[in-house]
């Protein structure tokens, strides 16, 4: 080890495989996806999968997934809900994978809402 | 390198290895692999959680969900119901002793409230044996920090203003410590790292090794650059396996990455680390023991002064500091002084671990910021006394400290309070004890242990214990006299003021505190011959009560000995010449009409 920076490099790069442990201090964004069997049977699998890879390409460490079970509204599966700290969740519906990198893309790291995909919109906006 | 969703830490430590949990983890990535899970799921073996009494513990991240007593089987419905459909496997949660309700994640927990975890920090959040996952959270930062930032002078300027006072049981200031050190010249100097751990009751050390290796590494580097030593060894004894195979391979993949070796952080400086085994003996984790067997020779205590700063290992200076002292200097080298000064009391900064054992429902390794009371500890983290028992008695420091009465647990823990009232901080034990428990037969163990781990070298140590083990000997059998109690203290006093080192200076403490705050209860050893706990077996009389016994014959029929006669429907009567006082009578009886008075 020559150097500090030499140390915080190999600390990025670490980070990136460790991150998701540190969701506890309650300070990410939180991506509920329904996975129930009429989740699964939507494609909420396929969906995860894209999500988790445009997470990846995006560099995004701040969004915690985490599965729920059955949300109540199986026509609309596969769901996503998006849970930010101190903001009203939004809930998507009809998720595909396409629709969902476009979550991670638009709504994640542009703020932007994707209108056409809202389930049920809240009052507060984002 | 593909992003894992989701991370199943199990933990690895020694307790729960002991319980299944390699195979855990086998069955769980078989069974991930199976349901073609297997790229998304990481599974991780870490170190302690501290709540091993319901181990194997399982903990989900990023859900945070914490599953206890996980069994090999149980892998199958956690990947089928968690990691598949998000449903968490309600069976294997903890619910609470108190009141009854399930739940879900590790910091809801009543056991993990109000613990503040610094020394812990790693364990359970990490793969021990893989020092990248270390660097993640900010591992070697503060080494790092203090070879290109600091002089020597200024990292032991920044430990003495954060008050750290040493974990290994005597409390003395690390940076004075350092500082004592460092001022002595010399060409070779020493770091040695305490990790003999002799305390009956004490683990959080073996868990700091196990769970978070490369923390002890980083901290003695900068020890060693603080005090001008280029060496260090830890001193650890043979009877912890994985932690000194954790050592091995954190050791290694130090000095792979340039953090052991030679001109660390291009700074000059070098420092590498060898480990030196134990052979286990309490004794030999007094620190000038401790180096005349690093060097080679008999574990057995120096005087002092000199202290091992001036003469130590090869009559170099020398610095033996703890393993859970080592362990808080990265975050404090890191977060500053100020911030770890705000932790803790006047004169105690920080947090402590203390290994919560005994009569307490959660049982566990907990750390807490110095100051808390041990009614927060007992009744909060502890969950309470055990089939709503009553609490009696709390020892800590192990065979050198003393028992607290139940009146007495508002006490803010910290060194001076807990020296106030005749106990010490020691490494940590800390046992509950409930109504059940005799004073004098605990006194009695603890004196059993020194007597026994006493090295002999002088007499009021090796024959003063020896004689009070004996008079506690007497007093539970029944052969003990009033006047023996005066000379529990007389010769207690004795041994404390005229040992030569710490365990003989210490070893007394059990019986005095014990004779100072159950004073009745050796009273009625003395001269009552009766044991209120009825822990003394020679003390205990059986007998049946006149009007209680409805005559129903079930005592007659387990007692082994057959000494309980009586009619059927008739009063029955316990023979006490035969009565071998094995109990099975008084559980017998569904009338309470045996009593043991
Ligand atoms: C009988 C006896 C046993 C001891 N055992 C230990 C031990 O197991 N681990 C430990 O760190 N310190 C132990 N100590 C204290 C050490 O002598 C020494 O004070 C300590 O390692 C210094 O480190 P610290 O300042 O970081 O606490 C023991 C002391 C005595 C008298
Ligand atoms: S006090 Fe006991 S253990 Fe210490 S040197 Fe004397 S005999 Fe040995
Ligand atoms: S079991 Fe109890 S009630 Fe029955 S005979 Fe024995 S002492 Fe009496
Ligand atoms: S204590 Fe045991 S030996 Fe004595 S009377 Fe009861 S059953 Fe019999």
């Amino acid at each position: 080890m020559k150097s500090l920076e030499e140390l915080k490099k190999i600390r990025e790069r670490a980070l990136k495989n460790v991150d998701i442990r540190r969701s506890e201090d309650g300070s990410g964004i939180k991506l509920l996806i329904g996975m129930g069997t009429c989740g699964i049977a939507a494609g909420a699998r396929e969906t995860l999968n894209a999500i988790m890879e445009e997470l990846q390409v995006q560099d995004v460490h701040d969004v915690f997934i985490v599965q729920t079970g059955c949300m109540g509204h199986c026509h609309a599966e596969p769901m996503v809900q998006i849970d930010a700290p101190g903001e009203a969740p939004i809930i998507y519906g009809h998720v595909t994978p396409d629709v969902g990198r476009q979550i991670i893309i638009k709504h994640i790291l542009e703020g932007e809402l994707l209108e056409d995909h809202l389930f049920t919109k809240t009052h507060h906006r984002i | 390198m593909k992003k894992y969703r989701l991370h199943l830490m199990i933990c690895g430590g020694t307790g729960c290895q002991s319980q299944d949990s390699n195979e855990i983890i086998q069955a769980l990535r078989s069974e991930l692999q199976k349901k073609g899970y297997e790229d998304e799921v990481q599974v991780v073996k870490t170190g302690c959680f501290g709540f091993c009494e319901k181990g194997p513990i399982i903990k989900v991240h990023p859900d945070n969900v914490f599953y206890i007593e996980v069994k090999p089987q149980d892998a199958e419905r956690i990947v089928a119901e968690h990691v598949i459909k998000g449903r968490i496997v309600k069976e294997l949660l903890y619910e609470e002793p108190t009141y009854h309700e399930k739940v879900e994640h590790q910091g809801d927990m009543s056991f993990y409230k109000k613990q503040l975890r610094i020394a812990l920090r790693n364990c359970g959040l990490i793969n021990p044996e893989n020092i990248e996952e270390y660097i993640a959270v900010d591992g070697y930062l503060a080494l790092g920090k203090v070879l290109t930032e600091m002089k020597p002078k200024e990292v032991i300027e920044l430990m003495k203003e954060s008050g750290l006072r040493g974990r290994g049981g005597g409390g003395f200031p690390t940076g004075r410590k350092w500082e004592l050190t460092a001022q002595n010249e010399s060409k070779l100097k020493f770091i040695i790292c305490n990790a003999d751990e002799g305390d009956p009751g004490a683990f959080m050390d073996r868990s700091i090794l196990e769970g978070d290796p490369h923390s002890v590494l980083e901290a003695m580097a900068i020890a060693g650059y603080a005090i001008g030593a280029e060496k260090g060894y830890i001193y650890i004894r043979a009877e912890y396996p994985l932690a000194i195979h954790r050592l091995n391979i954190a050791i290694e993949q130090a000095r792979k990455y340039g953090l052991l070796g030679k001109n660390l952080f291009d700074s000059g400086f070098n420092f590498d680390i060898e480990l030196k085994y134990g052979a286990g003996a309490f004794v030999c984790g007094e620190e000038t023991a401790l180096i005349n067997s690093v060097e080679g020779g008999r574990g057995e205590p120096n005087a002092k002064p000199p202290f091992p700063a001036e003469i130590g290992l090869w009559n170099e200076p020398t610095c033996v500091n703890n393993v859970e002292t080592f362990a808080n200097i990265p975050p404090i080298i890191l977060k500053g002084s100020e911030w770890f000064g705000k932790i803790g009391t006047e004169n105690s900064k920080g947090t402590k671990v203390f290994a919560l054992a005994g009569k307490v429902n959660n049982v566990g390794l907990v750390e807490v910021p110095m100051g808390v009371s041990l009614k927060d500890i007992i009744y909060e983290i502890g969950g309470g006394i055990r089939n709503d028992k009553k609490l009696k008695a709390v020892q800590t420091g192990g065979p050198s400290g003393g028992c607290i009465p139940a009146d007495k647990l508002d006490i803010p823990i910290d060194y001076d309070s807990l020296k106030s009232i005749g106990s010490m901080m020691g490494s940590g034990g800390m046992i509950v004890m409930d109504e059940d428990d005799c004073m004098v037969n605990i006194s009695k163990f603890y004196l059993e242990f020194t007597e026994e781990e006493s090295c002999g070298k002088c007499t009021p140590c090796r024959i003063g214990n020896k004689r009070l083990h004996e008079i506690l000997e007497r007093i539970t059998m029944g052969e003990g006299t009033i006047e023996d109690l005066d000379r529990l203290v007389v010769l207690g006093e004795m041994i404390k003021d005229s040992s030569l080192c710490g365990l003989g200076q210490t070893s007394p403490n059990p019986v005095l505190s014990t004779l100072e705050y159950f004073h009745e209860e050796y009273n009625q050893h003395v001269v009552h011959k009766h044991c209120p706990s009825g822990v003394c077996k020679a003390l205990k009389k059986y007998q049946i009560s006149e009007e209680k016994c409805v005559g129903c014959t079930a005592c007659a029929k387990v007692c082994p000995v057959d000494c309980i006669s009586g009619e059927p429907k008739k009063r029955h009567v316990i023979d006490p010449k035969i009565c071998i006082k094995c109990g099975a009578c008084f559980e017998a009886c569904r009338f309470n009409a045996v009593v043991r008075p």
